[in-house]
């Protein structure tokens, strides 16, 4: 299509400046209901809440208004051609003299917008369609607020990737998180969620701030918000860094704090899995597939301002293949398969770090894309679980659900996701965790190599923690018990009840969506030189397309990419990655195999092993433990800024309030006290008061010259006395 | 109109002075509000017979004006005061000042 354009001013013979005037005339302002259709089902919402509808009727409402959203995204991408920016309303125009602020609440469609936009309006309708059976408990109850609670996710879900400016983003991104808060939240007589909806809003303020602050040096230095303006800006200096002096090299550091808040990276990961204690359809969506992917979003949005700094890139690949490591090791040791998927949802987006800070925006988009798909389907699947087994959860309690009637769909749609997730070889899975690796050996960076073999061996981890999960809980002989949400019923005669029509539906989809992800790797690149099908032609037209194989890209001097081709054991890591991770994902499998489906008793004992030796007593209990980060934070975080809160709350309580004040308060009354006697109702000690105050003042008249005179005598002796002193010290 | 000489005029202050220190202590020791109020009169009337005194002694027509003045106010005030009285009896049953101790508030 992009050829045809630029065909057209020739055949026209008119110069190109009409023809983008003609295509930017087109009417898209009917895109705008992408945003608008969510908000509109926050409001229906609204009104069924107020007229305490007691029927499924608020899921419907999201359902159908999610789906027109997709619909209507599915019809942009189909006639899109070039990045179009669409103007909504004026939202905030501030000019003075030299300058001015501008953020318009405008759209800006790129494919990049249309790739992030497809999956989360797709899977949110999907997802909603599963939480209508997944809340009927609650209908009546919470269904309101929780549908609500989707909508506004996705409004600001949607301001936040098609907005044309940051401060637009800055909204949505500020909006999921409050959604965030307000599903977690959810089960709000629970104190866990209760306090995971706090920690993961706390958490998140820390990385706002760096947002909040990057979007005001990205102003002061470029003198717009603008996507386009900020293009604009770095083509006009050439993408050389050196003009904006020392900002230019802190907008990345910043960017990137708000990007490992809201993607939950090394530092600020901890709130992750804790908002698991939120429904699960919630978990599916918000907390795996699209709002922790918004940290990737934003970097890709401003790579040109990550190529600046000469270390920004490395950094962000160093954090991501950390914290993949990290996940990790603590997912294999969970018991709980909710949190070993929030886990390893906290691993899978530090293999998408990764891909970025080894250039490699393709390869991370697309593990966004089809991570959302097969984590959104693991979370699902554990929800039916957890839905149908009274909230039980923990893997050794559960066993052979594949065998069970009515569980079929939900195991072995389970096992695609598994299998994506362990990089089983033609999964999606496998090809997108492939372009991030094999770049990790081909981009020359600091440790990029280590990073890469790190990587692998997560890999490995990651297979076998995910069969871990998939052999305890769907293969080997029948056994259940139930959870603690039994409502009353008796342990003892408890049988778990199957999801019906609406979930096993959504769960066949998403799961089909997984596998079908694998697809746009195949298909035809219809640019030139680049290849890597159709998710690379998405990111090609966008800020990121250094990060696209084979894109021929002239703005960065500083980072080189593709050149050295790189190697690894002497190989084309992109040929040799196929074999290697695949390896490494059988191993990881076979592994799991042996201790969690044909010898569960060999992992117990080697974990009762591993506890009995003094050496290596460590190493099962800090990764059960979750590495005691949570306990370390608390300790170096929260209790020296809880102590300073109790000092600071007894200044407040005894000096402001108590000394200044109370203090002040109490001058008068004890002033009071003094004189109050006086005013006593009698009238003879008012006359005498009276007589008293008349006395002296006619003796004070009597008396006046004399006392003059002794006044002027004693100021008279003073001044003498110091006349003398001067003359004495004057003498000498 | 003559003048008369300061010893004469010292005869017309200590009587003055009498009248108002007999007035003064007899508001203080008494509590009855119709004898206290005689009281004030009587301060009053020491007042007065300074003011003519010295205006007399000093041939000023001001101490008179003054003296008329004192004498408008008393009456008036005479007759709001007793009738203050009349209320408070009809209060309490008593002219007692210590009775109405709480009119502090």
């Amino acid at each position: 299509m992009n050829e045809l354009i630029s065909i057209i001013p020739t055949l026209a013979g008119t110069p190109s400046v009409p023809v983008a005037e003609v295509l930017h005339a087109t009417n898209l302002s009917w895109a705008g209901f992408i945003v608008w259709m969510p908000l509109i089902s926050l409001v229906l919402c609204g009104l069924c809440a107020a007229f305490k509808v007691k029927t499924k009727a608020p899921a419907i409402i999201t359902v159908i208004c999610l789906g027109t959203s997709f619909l209507l995204t599915l019809m942009l991408w189909n006639g899109y051609t070039q990045p179009e920016t669409i103007h909504l309303f004026d939202w905030l125009q501030i000019h003075w003299d030299g300058g001015s602020f501008v953020a318009n609440f405008a759209l800006y469609i790129d494919s990049l917008t249309l790739l992030w936009m497809l999956f989360v309006t797709g899977l949110g309708t999907l997802i909603a369609v599963y939480a209508s059976e997944y809340m009927e408990h609650d209908v009546g109850k919470g269904y309101t607020r929780f549908f609500a609670g989707v909508s506004v996710f996705l409004f600001a879900m949607t301001c936040l990737v098609m907005g044309d400016n940051l401060l637009m983003l800055y909204l949505g991104w500020e909006g999921v998180g409050f959604a965030s808060y307000w599903l977690i939240g959810y089960f709000y007589q629970k104190p866990a969620a209760v306090a995971a909806a706090k920690k993961a809003f706390i958490v998140n303020r820390i990385g706002d701030v760096g947002l909040a602050l990057a979007i005001y040096l990205i102003w002061s230095t470029f003198g717009t918000v603008q996507y386009d303006g900020i293009t604009t800006a770095l083509e006009a200096h050439n993408y050389d860094g050196s003009f904006g002096g020392w900002t230019v090299h802190a907008i990345p550091y910043l960017l990137m704090l708000a990007a490992f808040g809201k993607s939950a990276q090394l530092p600020l990961y901890v709130w992750l899995p804790d908002a698991m204690e939120g429904p699960t359809p919630v978990s599916a969506l918000i907390h795996a597939a699209t709002m922790v992917t918004a940290g990737i979003y934003l970097i890709i949005r401003t790579y040109p301002l990550f190529m600046l700094d000469e270390y920004a890139l490395p950094t962000v690949a160093w954090v991501g293949g950390l914290t993949a490591f990290f996940a990790a090791t603590i997912g294999m040791a969970q018991y709980d398969i909710k949190r070993i998927m929030a886990y390893s949802t906290v691993s899978q987006l530090g293999y998408m770090f990764l891909g970025l800070g080894v250039i490699t925006s393709y390869g991370a988009a697309y593990h966004v894309f089809t991570h959302a798909f097969f984590k959104a389907v693991l979370f699902l699947t554990c929800g039916a679980i957890m839905h149908g087994f009274a909230g039980q959860l923990d893997l050794r309690r559960l066993s052979g659900l594949r065998k069970m009637k009515g569980w079929k769909i939900v195991s072995y749609t389970m096992l695609i996701g598994c299998l994506c997730l362990a990089g089983f070889p033609l999964t999606s899975g496998y090809f997108s965790k492939d372009a991030i690796l094999a770049e990790a050996f081909v981009t020359q960076g600091p440790g990029f190599a280590f990073l890469g073999w790190l990587a692998i061996f997560t890999a490995g981890l990651t297979a076998y923690y995910t069969f871990r999960v998939w052999f305890r809980v769907c293969a080997g002989p029948v056994h259940y018990e139930a959870g603690d949400e039994l409502h009353g019923d008796d342990p003892a005669s408890f049988r778990p009840h199957a999801p019906r029509f609406a979930i096993n539906f959504v769960l066949v989809v998403i799961a089909l969506g997984a596998l079908i992800a694998a697809l746009p790797y195949f298909m035809p690149n219809e640019t030139e030189h680049i290849h890597g099908g159709w998710i690379a032609e998405m990111i090609h037209d966008s800020p990121a397309k250094a990060g696209v194989p084979g894109a021929v890209v002239e703005e960065h001097g500083t980072v080189d990419h593709d050149l050295g081709h790189g190697n690894i054991l002497g190989m084309d890591p992109h040929k040799a990655m196929y074999y290697i991770s695949g390896i490494v994902g059988f191993i990881g499998i076979g592994i799991a195999l042996f201790f969690h489906l044909f010898c569960r008793s060999a992992a117990d004992k080697l974990r009762g092993k591993l506890l009995a030796s003094r050496a290596t007593r460590w190493l099962p209990t800090a990764m059960e433990n979750k590495w005691y980060v949570d306990e370390i934070y608390i300790a170096t975080i929260r209790s020296p800024l809880w102590i300073l809160g109790k000092i600071f709350a007894l200044l407040d309580k005894y000096l402001i309030d108590g000394a200044l004040v109370n203090g002040i308060a109490a001058l008068p009354r004890a002033t009071a006290r003094w004189f109050s006697p006086l005013h006593n109702g009698a009238v003879q000690s008012y006359a005498i008061s009276m007589v008293g105050g008349a006395v002296l003042i006619a003796l004070l008249m009597l008396f006046m010259p004399e006392i003059v005179e002794f006044i002027q005598s004693i100021s008279a002796q003073s001044a003498n006395a110091e006349h003398v002193v001067a003359t004495v010290g004057g003498g000498q | 109109m003559s003048s008369f000489a300061p010893s004469a005029l010292a005869g017309y202050l200590i009587v003055s002075g009498l009248l108002l220190t007999i007035g003064l202590v007899g508001f203080l020791v008494r509590r009855n509000l119709i004898v206290m109020f005689l009281c004030t009169e009587l301060m009053f009337q020491g007042a007065a017979i300074a003011f003519v005194a010295v205006g007399r002694y000093l041939f000023d027509y001001s101490g008179q004006v003054m003296v008329i003045f004192i004498l408008t106010v008393a009456a008036a005030e005479a007759a709001l005061a007793l009738a203050l009285v009349v209320l408070l009896h009809r209060q309490k049953e008593t002219l007692d000042a210590d009775a109405y101790v709480e009119l502090q508030e």
